[in-house]
């Protein structure tokens, strides 16, 4: 048993964070995420510069070849200075999907370009009415000569608005419930067929309702009518990656808290003085461990096989769900009235706890989950 | 014991319902539902409905102006106001600084102040915490200082909710530097027009302007405005803080959101079916019912207790907590409801011919959300709270 990080491990981790640390501080970040796009081209361009868009890539695809622990240290200081840019839909989600699923002309094809910086992508899978359930997806793939096109309604596809490809999943056989029959369609962003309406959610993030209308597809990642079984790895290799993200986050508010806490007089002594107080971080101290050990665990099995890969990666979004919670709300409470305020991080950091708790489905949906897994 | 209401009271829900109905402007009513920040001309514009009624202060006795209901009328009057979404009553006027005046004031600050109360004629606001005061208030440093027939007041207030609507401030300030802390802290009535009042808003999380910042710099405040004696201040505000005990729980709002809750889980599938009908969803919907109803139950005990003349001490402490949690625990989850719905944050100006993100049940859940985490915070936060209970009740 080993938990520690290899030599070139923690070089990354230290670099990271010291780009972070000198490029990412909160301010810019609230006039980052202000702006139009939301995030900036040129941080973008600076991962791609640094590798950080080629860690998981396989090294034939311009790659490094990293792994799940890889993506996990970059995803925790991701989460401790909210970064805005796209990486997870694109690197985690894009890039995964093509690598799950796709044949060998389209990773060559696409990888690179994702490595390079020169590539967006985002994966359209949410629809209203099936919940979190991705068996229950309605989007219809229909064949067209050679082809095919897309019609239905996407909700929630986040960084749709920067991406250039759609990973569409649509159904192409089967009934309305079936996981069977259920496909990776790519669209073209901007093509035919396409109607986006852009939006901003409450962590400072951009998504898209997207209506496709008859749109042409540009090509069909894998088994058209048999899709899931990538599909369901890479949303548990996602879930991996954003248990560590909010690991980071929840790191920083139980840091930002305690030392408010230390500094903080009320009754002429530290807030931190008063054992309702000392209670609550000791806690909250316990839910980042715990969110930690189950994002350590789930990024450990992100390659083993289905049964057990899934139980992990349920197990890691429950306590993520449940912990981004406690933490983030106790942290607003044990602030105050300055919890409670857009100028401090702590409500930006609850905000997007709560994104992640829901996006692939919530704490419920996984313990529903874990629990249909059995032993 | 009866559990039903008297004829008498059947009799005036009629009457309250009944007039609601036949005043609320719908679209008002809509708002309502659906913000949490509403304008200063929709809370205003709600008032004069009820004030040309003779109901501009539900909760004040006949001679000051009020109705003169009693306690299970004013209940009656909440709920209905709750369950036909009107906007919130204001309350730093009717439920606040007028009792203060009525009980403490002299004659000629009644006559002045509490026809403008009823009529909202002026905006007040709440000048009590202070950076360095908050659930420690009696630390507080604003200091007005005697020239003459007036006080220089100098200082700096900090969560004032609905400052940047106020004309008038009732505030908390220190008279006497030397005395002990609760001692040396005066009661006084400031208007906000004055040169040296600057008001800064605070966004809070969830985007929106209610609260601010104070700060006063010389501003001179004629010895008339004192309310009672220099130096009692303090219990002046005991008693306001402990005034309208049984409100606080907030039970009518909480049904109301109760049952919105319930309509957006009907609306929304999860399996195929309505989530309301989903095992996980639908036992924390019945969790929190239970939570509600003990709590309406806990809290009709007290009121009728007050309706038999006898007051209500600091147990009602309990009402604040319960009532916050329950607030947040509903609002918590009209968001879990909604799935990715949840996400979408735009904010729509009035009459936008955007369509909304989403259904538009989902509008505002969010906000309310963010905004409620609030509810545990003010008013003495809910770890204040427990030590009132644990200090006054339990004797610990």
């Amino acid at each position: 048993m080993d938990f520690q990080l290899s030599e070139e491990q923690t070089l990354l981790a230290d670099s990271v964070e010291s780009w972070l640390q000198d490029k990412y501080d909160f301010e810019r970040w609230r006039k980052l995420v202000k702006t139009d796009l939301g995030y900036a081209e040129e941080n973008w361009k600076t991962m791609a510069e640094l590798g950080w868009l080629a860690i998981p890539l396989p090294e034939e695809a311009g790659g490094l070849g990293g792994g799940a622990v890889d993506a996990m240290l970059l995803a925790e200081r991701f989460g401790r200075h909210m970064v805005a840019e796209p990486y997870f839909s694109t690197v985690i989600l894009g890039a995964g999907l093509i690598q799950a699923a796709g044949d060998d002309k389209q990773k060559t094809e696409w990888l690179p370009a994702i490595a390079e910086g020169k590539s967006k992508w985002a994966f359209a899978h949410a629809e209203h009415g099936s919940r979190f359930a991705l068996n229950e997806t309605r989007t219809k793939a229909t064949k067209n000569g050679d082809g095919w096109t897309l019609s239905g309604r996407k909700i929630v596809v986040w960084d749709a608005a920067s991406a250039d490809r759609l990973v569409v999943l649509a159904r192409s056989a089967g009934g309305e419930t079936d996981a069977k029959g259920l496909g990776l369609f790519v669209v073209d962003a901007s093509g035919a067929g396409v109607a986006r309406h852009d939006y901003r959610t409450v962590d400072n993030r951009r998504a898209s309702d997207i209506q496709f209308d008859h749109a042409p597809v540009l090509a069909v990642l894998g088994d058209p009518a048999h899709a899931m079984p990538a599909v369901e790895a890479v949303i548990d290799q996602a879930i991996a990656y954003m248990a560590s993200e909010a690991v980071g986050a929840m790191a920083a508010l139980h840091e930002t808290t305690l030392a408010y806490a230390k500094t903080r007089k009320q009754f002429g002594r530290p807030i931190g003085d008063f054992q309702v107080i000392q209670h609550r971080l000791v806690d909250m101290m316990m839910q980042v461990e715990s969110a930690r050990s189950l994002a350590l665990l789930s990024a450990l099995k992100a390659a083993a096989e289905p049964k057990e890969r899934a139980k992990a990666a349920a197990a890691a979004k429950v306590q993520l769900g449940r912990s981004g919670r406690f933490v983030g709300q106790q942290a607003v409470q044990i602030h105050g009235g300055m919890g409670m305020t857009d100028e401090l991080n702590v409500g930006h950091y609850m905000k997007r706890l709560m994104m992640l708790d829901t996006t692939f489905g919530n704490a419920d949906f996984h313990q529903r989950r874990f629990a249909a897994l059995g032993d | 014991m009866d559990l039903e209401f008297t004829a008498d009271e059947r009799a005036f829900r009629d009457e309250v319902r009944t007039f609601i109905r036949s005043n609320l402007p719908p679209a008002l009513a809509e708002k309502t539902r659906q913000r949490i920040h509403l304008d200063k001309a929709d809370f205003v514009a709600w008032h004069k409905i009820l004030h040309a009624h003779g109901w501009g202060a539900p909760n004040w006795p006949k001679q000051y102006g009020g109705p003169g209901w009693t306690p299970v009328q004013r209940y009656i009057f909440d709920e209905e106001c709750a369950a036909s979404d009107a906007p919130p009553l204001v309350p730093f006027g009717i439920s606040m600084v007028g009792p203060v005046i009525y009980t403490f004031g002299t004659d000629a600050q009644k006559q002045h102040y509490l026809p403008r109360i009823v009529s909202m004629a002026d905006w007040w606001c709440q000048g009590y915490s202070e950076p360095g005061s908050g659930s420690d208030l009696a630390s507080l440093r604003t200091r007005a200082d005697s020239d003459g027939d007036h006080y220089v007041v100098n200082g700096h207030k900090i969560w004032t909710t609905q400052a940047q609507h106020a004309n008038m401030m009732f505030c908390l300030v220190r008279t006497d530097p030397d005395a002990k802390p609760q001692e040396g802290i005066s009661f006084l009535l400031l208007d906000m027009t004055d040169p040296g009042v600057k008001v800064r808003p605070i966004i809070s999380i969830d985007e929106g302007h209610s609260v601010n910042e104070v700060f006063l710099d010389n501003v001179r405040v004629p010895k008339a405005n004192l309310i009672g004696k220099e130096g009692k201040g303090w219990t002046y505000a005991k008693f306001l803080l402990g005034n309208e005990r049984t409100g606080i729980a907030e039970v009518a709002t909480s049904k109301q959101r109760l049952k919105r809750l319930k309509e957006i889980a009907r609306a929304e599938q999860a399996c195929g079916r309505p989530l309301l009908e989903d095992a996980d969803f639908s036992a924390k919907v019945a969790a929190v019912e239970i939570d509600l109803l003990a709590l309406e139950y806990t809290n009709l005990r007290m009121l009728a207790a007050e309706n038999a003349g006898k007051g209500v001490g600091p147990e009602a402490s309990m009402l604040k907590i319960r009532g916050s949690e329950i607030q947040q625990n509903l609002s918590e989850l009209a968001c879990e409801a909604l799935g990715y719905y949840a996400a979408p944050y735009e904010h729509r100006p009035d009459g936008s011919n955007q369509p909304p993100v989403g259904p538009d049940y989902a509008q505002g859940r969010m906000e309310s959300y963010l905004y409620y985490r609030a509810t545990t915070i003010y008013g003495g936060s809910n770890e204040i709270q427990r030590n009132i209970i644990a200090k006054m009740v339990l004797g610990l």
